[in-house]
């Protein structure tokens, strides 16, 4: 038997580490089973997960894992007898969460250990690569990859091929392959889970696409928050030179090429592209004019591809597997699965991989196992800072590029974030702006100095000082500053802000004409008092208060003082009469 | 040596010698020999960046505007913790702003400032990739996941117990 426990980012700050440590405490010199790890299991909102194995099959998922039960999960290894474990045993309902995904760009997650070579290769690894070195030309790898109909995964969907295809026609000895895991959306961590999950299917993508285009080095440019991916990518990279599959005439086959690791270094906007290419080249990274695009000239001056983590984790499946039966799942337009971070008040969170053409609902409620703690689903986020919230109506939207780009929202990386009642939409669209403005690179007006309009506007509707006309006026702002910028960033920006004015108007004009915030969420316009009805007079509150604001005698209806009151919430949460009224 | 007459704290730039060997040779290598820079002295003091600037033969203007842009780097220095508040859209949904209020209210920091007794240091981040377990922070590396006001507050204490304050 073997034991396994699910030791990615989420999984370590769940507690995985820690229940490692005590399962190693209690086990002694000759056990009848081994200790292992691997990485995203996917399921987060189970974490911390430990498998029980034999050899390939697995017996039971143990889920919620702490310390204490390290002495049952020991002893049901090693005795066989699983009843020990009951108890930690994952329900029907929640194996549904995984049951109902395809997966392709994850199908090693939480099956491998990530820093096994030989884990990778029995799991058909570098099989793709051998086979494209060796039976294949760099146009047939392109064609294949144009059958499979494979768009980016980093947010436009731009078709793989036609990129490869316009890098390979560019003539150069030296041109570079580089792989964009910047995950820079605040709320989305696929590609984290696929470097640190199964690093060696990126390089083996990679190479791949460097075959392709006739690339002599390969460069991934990971954000800095990721330690655990970095270090995990590196072990591969070192293995992967060892075993010939990096490096000079791989595999015997002629062909060479590099690879190596470029951490960021905190800058949302070093996700596009051409910004990366500057921050790549040792400079502040700020968008470079298009034309030249990166395939006529990129990283020093060079040609270059710039591709998604995903992206490239799809490839040596498409390989093995052949584009038609890629192509076979998804839309007209859409083609293969799509990888999605599930999070906000989702119940069950994690990550998900289902084909394209399935539903919004099928992803919140579906798998999601929709809202927590009973409350309505309001809109869900998709694409981050620059994409936008879809509502309640829209729920049965297909996910497909052209499908969602038409709710005003986008595809985006992944990022999906569920918000219910309580979720203020104007103060989305702020927490955005605030983003976007902080982030702008600063290089055009209209993104620089529009960002930071929008964001006044919206702090001043958020405070209650919102003026008539101020919904018509960002608008106008939104216009101008998708029209006037220079890089998607600021060609974005204004998206989070249209779709809540287009869904949720109403919410906006609650904010400015009545000074109300529907969601209860923007502070500054709301009014505590207390239901003399349902006041018991146990001055609780009036202890807590650290206001002073709130003043009765024992066992009498007590009152609040609004002028004093900082609307703290805290009389809200000592209450156990539900006295309080917010409004 | 570097010949640099800032003012300001000397460093000991003897640390960086092995850094700019093997880097200094080209200024894209900028990024990464800051980043090295940081993680020997824990920011990035201005007689570094002015050593850096000779040696990678660029101006030091070239090199606090990198400096400047990327908001891992810092330029002064930090406590023995460093808080990181993920700020990210996971956690703002789920309560991240309460939580940072009560983490600056009982440390009397703000956003990139540092406790009197050196010890915390608070950091607003935009997502440190576990965002189905928000909101989330991390300390020195180490992330803490579904927090209240309240538990965030007590891990701060924990620590505090820990170090005798
Ligand atoms: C502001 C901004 C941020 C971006 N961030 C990312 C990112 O974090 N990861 C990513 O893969 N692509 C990001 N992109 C898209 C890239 O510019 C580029 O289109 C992509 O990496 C290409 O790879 P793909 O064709 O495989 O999707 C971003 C674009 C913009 C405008
Ligand atoms: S649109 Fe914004 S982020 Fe993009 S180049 Fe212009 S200022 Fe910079
Ligand atoms: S919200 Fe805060 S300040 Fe206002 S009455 Fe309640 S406890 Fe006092
Ligand atoms: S805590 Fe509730 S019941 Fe007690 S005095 Fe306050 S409002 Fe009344
Ligand atoms: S299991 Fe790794 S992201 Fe949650
Ligand atoms: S949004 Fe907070 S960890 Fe990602």
């Amino acid at each position: 038997m073997r034991i396994v426990i699910g030791e990615g980012s989420c999984g370590i700050a769940a507690g995985a580490s820690k229940v490692h440590k005590a399962i190693e405490a209690v086990m002694t010199a000759n056990e009848p089973f081994s200790l292992g790890s691997t990485g995203c299991i996917g399921m987060c909102f189970l974490e911390p997960i430990v498998d029980l194995y034999d050899g390939k099959t697995l017996l039971r998922r143990l889920v919620k894992v702490t310390a204490d039960d390290a002495v049952s999960i020991v002893e049901a290894a090693r005795s066989g007898d699983l009843s020990k474990v009951d108890s930690i045993t994952i329900s029907a309902e929640d194996e549904e969460f995984l049951n109902r995904q395809t997966r392709i760009a994850l199908r090693h997650c939480g099956l491998i250990d990530p820093v096994s070579l030989d884990d990778y290769r029995e799991a058909d690894g570098y099989q793709a690569l051998e086979k494209a070195l060796k039976t294949m030309t760099p146009e047939q790898v392109i064609e294949e990859i144009k059958i499979s109909g494979l768009a980016g995964r980093g947010g436009a969907g731009f078709p793989t091929w036609f990129k490869w295809n316009a890098a390979r026609q560019s003539v150069s000895d030296t041109k570079y392959l580089i792989c964009n895991a910047d995950e820079g959306d605040p709320g989305a961590f696929m590609d984290r889970a696929v470097i640190e999950s199964d690093p060696h299917s990126l390089i083996e993508g990679m190479l791949i696409g460097a075959y392709a285009i006739g690339a002599c080095e390969m460069i991934v440019y990971v954000r800095a928050e990721y330690p655990l991916a970095i270090a995990n990518l590196e072990i591969a990279i070192a293995q992967a030179k060892k075993a010939n599959l990096l490096g000079e005439n791989i595999l015997g086959t002629g062909f060479s090429c590099d690879m190596r690791i470029k951490a960021g270094a905190g800058a949302f906007v070093c996700g596009e592209e051409t910004a990366l290419i500057e921050s790549l080249e040792g400079k502040r990274g700020m968008p470079r004019l298009k034309p030249p695009v990166p395939a006529q000239k990129g990283y020093m001056d060079e040609p270059s591809n710039i591709n998604n983590v995903e992206t490239f984790a799809n490839v040596s499946w498409i390989i093995n597997n052949g584009g038609e039966a890629f192509a076979a799942m998804g839309t007209e337009n859409s083609k293969g699965t799509k990888v999605f971070a599930l999070t906000g008040k989702i119940r069950k969170g994690g990550l998900v991989e289902i084909p394209m053409g399935k539903t919004l609902r099928d992803v919140i409620y579906g798998i999601g196992g929709g809202i927590r703690d009973n409350k309505e689903f309001k809109a869900v986020q998709m694409g981050g800072p620059s994409g936008g919230c879809i509502p309640k109506e829209l729920l049965d939207t297909f996910i497909d590029y052209k499908a969602l780009a038409a709710t005003g929202a986008i595809m985006g990386s992944g990022g999906m974030v569920v918000m219910d009642e309580s979720t203020c939409m104007v103060g989305m669209a702020k927490f955005f702006l605030d983003f976007t403005a902080l982030e702008s690179c600063g290089k055009c007006v209209h993104c620089r100095i529009g960002t930071a309009r929008m964001q006044e506007i919206l702090t001043r509707i958020v405070k209650g000082e919102g003026k008539d006309g101020d919904i018509e006026l960002l608008e106008e702002l939104c216009e101008a500053v998708k029209d006037g910028a220079l890089c998607g960033l600021g060609q974005t920006a204004p998206n989070p802000v249209l779709t809540t004015i287009r869904y949720f108007r109403n919410e906006y004009e609650a904010h400015i004409k009545e000074k109300k915030c529907p969601a209860k969420e923007c502070v500054d316009l709301l009014t505590y008092s207390i239901d003399a009805e349902a006041c018991r007079g146990c001055t609780l509150c009036a202890k807590k208060c650290p206001a002073h604001a709130i003043s009765g005698a024992v066992k009498q209806a007590h009152v609040i003082n609004s002028e004093a009151c900082i609307r703290c919430g805290q009389c809200v949460n000592s209450c156990r009469f539900g006295a309080i009224i917010v409004e | 040596m570097c010949q640099c007459n800032c003012h300001g704290p000397k460093s000991d730039l003897s640390l960086l010698d092995d850094v700019l060997k093997e880097y200094a040779g080209s200024s894209s290598n900028l990024i990464t020999i800051l980043q090295k820079a940081q993680n020997i002295y824990g920011y990035l003091p201005k007689d570094v960046m002015y050593c850096i600037a000779d040696k990678v033969g660029i101006t030091p203007a070239d090199v606090m505007g990198v400096a400047t842009f990327y908001s891992q780097f810092r330029l002064t220095p930090i406590g023995k913790y460093l808080i990181m508040s993920c700020q990210g859209t996971a956690c703002h949904v789920n309560g991240s702003e309460r939580v940072t209020a009560a983490i600056s209210e009982y440390l009397g920091i703000g956003n990139g400032e540092t406790t009197a007794d050196g010890l915390f240091t608070l950091e607003n981040v935009a997502c440190l990739g576990c965002c189905s377990l928000a909101p989330v922070i991390m300390i020195n590396g180490e992330a803490y996941g579904n927090l209240t006001p309240d538990s965030a507050v007590a891990v701060l204490k924990g620590i505090q117990e820990k170090e005798g304050k």
